[in-house]
């Protein structure tokens, strides 16, 4: 069983629409791979929206340990505040501490005014360290945990789907990806799927390191602009850290001819191989709309033959075992 | 006034607008700094083109451990909550990389065994543009699996929040390094494209708005592609649509080649200037709420 991901430094480059189409023509009947689908991006899954999945089970993910400072015990010491290093603890004379204490009074059982002056952890900058919980003298402070997100196992019209949403302001999205993946994973392995297909977060950080980590293979979707260039170096970086081969296909190839010169020229340096330039076709956007991937909606667009061209390309250097 | 231009999808204009923005204040001779807080893949310095000439490490302050005086107690590693602490047969070992830096371990070590030793996660970079822009942004180091310090060391660096005006562009998406980028910001310059995926990633950036509860307000990019869809939820939730900025090869092409968007159409200066001015009242009645 083999893992390929599909990253782009950058949102927006097309990565969810290569995905789409790769997934339309993984399951052909001539494909040479049985695939499981996994939407690595939790932040913003898009994949689900051109894929129209039914959800067969939803878990939710706990996550996000955050401290609670108990005002009946508190003695007002200001400890906790002087030790926390992520500005989570204030007293409620701050404005911003305030108005989260303002709500929490406002949502107590006994609503009580005025306001106590004591401190007050906020929820979304606490990063669950525990710091002032073991300083605390009095035992005042505790942590609690609470649902995040969900992750789902779908069945899609092109086979089985792992995705998953993260509640907006919350963190974890690596730990997140990783399980959206290990579950795609496992049923490939249960089931004797030959490949699995990930589409990946944008950026290098944390989401897109627990998406690389395992890839065979990856595919990188490059936007020849002055931006689009500077993102993919550093993705292509990342991979290379990890010890991952990767691909380069230029999206929007067209639209700016300098930027994808730039881009084959520095790929044959650094011996990355290009394995397509798709063209810039506002068909793509119209499937989109649609909720169709390209290669269903149009197969004679000339972005679906690009495409075509590069998922034959990619499943030939991924049946001949490019990574062992 | 700080503005933070956020977006929960990548590639919907993020840049292009937060550089039109500080270019429009620039030239109206409105003192402004511009951060770019997308350290995992910043980009905003293509256009302002700065010259980069202050740097400053951003590190993490990760425990070392004093064989001599470590008696393997083990109590290091209780109270770390990121498993970045174990102690086998007796010796403690450090593992860096799960290290968010909070000094617990420090804290409570009884023998006094454990100090804090710099680690370089990213670089900051910063300089004055051409027109005037004081411009900093965050580089996040290659394999580095966390943004946040960066930003908020990004967000700390120098005389940068001085300015009448700081304009943020942040990453996207809506989890951890989003809200670190709006934390504090007066308000939330939204931008989106007007398709199913735009709208889809919208509603995220838009939850977080109202999560930290800042006044948002929201700009369509590539107006002519998509659907209404967009529309209507703006209107269903009642976020003010400021600005449309059309669908147009021009435009595109341009930004390709890396210029600005009052570059490739000067007349947007304007538009840019009652923007702010906009901004300006939604934040202060946004401050009342």
């Amino acid at each position: 069983m083999k893992q390929l991901v599909i990253l782009s430094g950058k949102g927006g480059t097309g990565k969810t629409s290569v995905a789409a189409a790769f997934a339309h023509l993984l399951s052909l009947d001539d494909a040479p791979f049985r695939t499981v689908l996994a939407d690595a991006d939790v932040d913003a899954s898009n994949l689900e929206l051109v894929l129209s999945p039914k959800i067969i089970t939803r878990e939710s993910f706990r996550g996000g340990l955050y401290a609670r400072i108990d005002w009946n015990t508190c003695i007002d010491c200001g400890i906790c505040e002087q030790v926390c290093r992520f500005d989570a603890i204030g007293d409620t004379s701050r404005p911003q501490f305030h108005r989260l204490a303002a709500r929490r009074v406002a949502q107590s059982d006994t609503p009580s005014s005025p306001i106590p002056e004591l401190p007050i952890v906020d929820p979304i900058a606490c990063d669950g360290c525990a710091a002032c919980v073991y300083q605390c003298p009095v035992d005042a402070i505790t942590m609690h945990d609470q649902v995040v997100g969900e992750w789902f196992r779908s069945e899609s019209r092109y086979g089985p789907l792992f995705h998953a949403s993260l509640r907006p302001a919350q963190e974890n999205s690596g730990k997140l990806v990783t399980l959206v993946k290990q579950q795609a994973r496992l049923l490939a392995l249960d089931e004797d799927y030959d490949l699995v297909l990930v589409d990946g977060p944008p950026g290098i950080g944390c989401p897109v390191i627990s998406a690389v980590s395992g890839a065979d293979m990856a595919l990188i979707v490059a936007e020849p602009t002055a931006a689009g260039v500077h993102d993919m170096h550093r993705v292509l970086e990342t991979t290379a850290h990890f010890g991952v081969q990767s691909l380069v296909c230029i999206n929007k190839a067209d639209i700016y001819p300098k930027g994808a010169a730039e881009i084959e020229a520095f790929c044959r340096e650094q011996a990355v191989q290009v394995v397509g330039r798709i063209p810039f076709d506002t068909t793509v956007t119209e499937a989109m709309v649609q909720g169709q991937p390209v290669t269903l909606f149009a197969p004679d667009a000339p972005s679906s033959r690009a495409l075509l061209e590069v998922w034959g390309q990619v499943t030939a250097l991924l049946q001949n075992g490019v990574s062992p | 006034m700080i503005i933070a231009v956020a977006s929960g999808k990548g590639g919907t204009g993020k840049t292009t607008v937060a550089t039109a923005l500080a270019q429009a204040l620039a030239h109206a001779d409105i003192s402004v700094s511009c951060l770019d807080c997308d350290v995992e893949g910043p980009n905003a310095h293509i256009f302002i083109r700065p010259t980069l000439d202050h740097h400053k490490n951003v590190d993490l302050l990760i425990p070392e451990v004093d064989a001599d005086l470590c008696n393997g107690c083990g109590k290091c590693a209780e109270v770390c909550q990121f498993h970045a602490i174990v102690v086998l047969g007796g010796q403690t070992l450090v593992f860096p990389e799960l290290c968010h830096g909070c000094g617990s371990c420090t804290l409570v070590c009884p023998e006094k065994a454990i100090t804090e030793v710099p680690r370089t996660l990213g670089i900051l970079e910063g300089g004055l543009s051409p027109d005037g822009i004081n411009f900093g942004h965050g580089l996040l180091n290659v394999g580095e699996p966390m943004a946040v310090p960066v930003i908020t060391q990004l967000k700390s660096w120098r005389d940068y929040m001085d300015a009448e005006v700081v304009i943020l562009d942040s990453p996207p998406g809506a989890s951890c390094p989003v809200v670190e980028s709006v934390r504090g910001a007066d308000f939330v310059l939204l931008v989106t494209e007007p398709t199913p995926f735009g709208l889809h990633d919208l509603r995220q950036a838009y939850e977080l708005t109202q999560e930290v509860d800042i006044p948002a307000g929201l700009i369509i990019n590539r107006d002519g592609i998509g659907d209404p869809g967009v529309d209507v939820y703006c209107q269903e939730v009642g976020l003010p649509v400021l600005m449309k900025i059309p669908l147009e090869r021009e435009i595109g092409q341009g930004i390709a080649q890396g210029k600005t968007l009052l570059e490739i159409h000067p007349e947007y200066q304007d538009a840019f200037q009652t923007l702010y001015a906009q901004i300006a009242d939604l934040a202060a009645n946004g401050g009342d709420r």
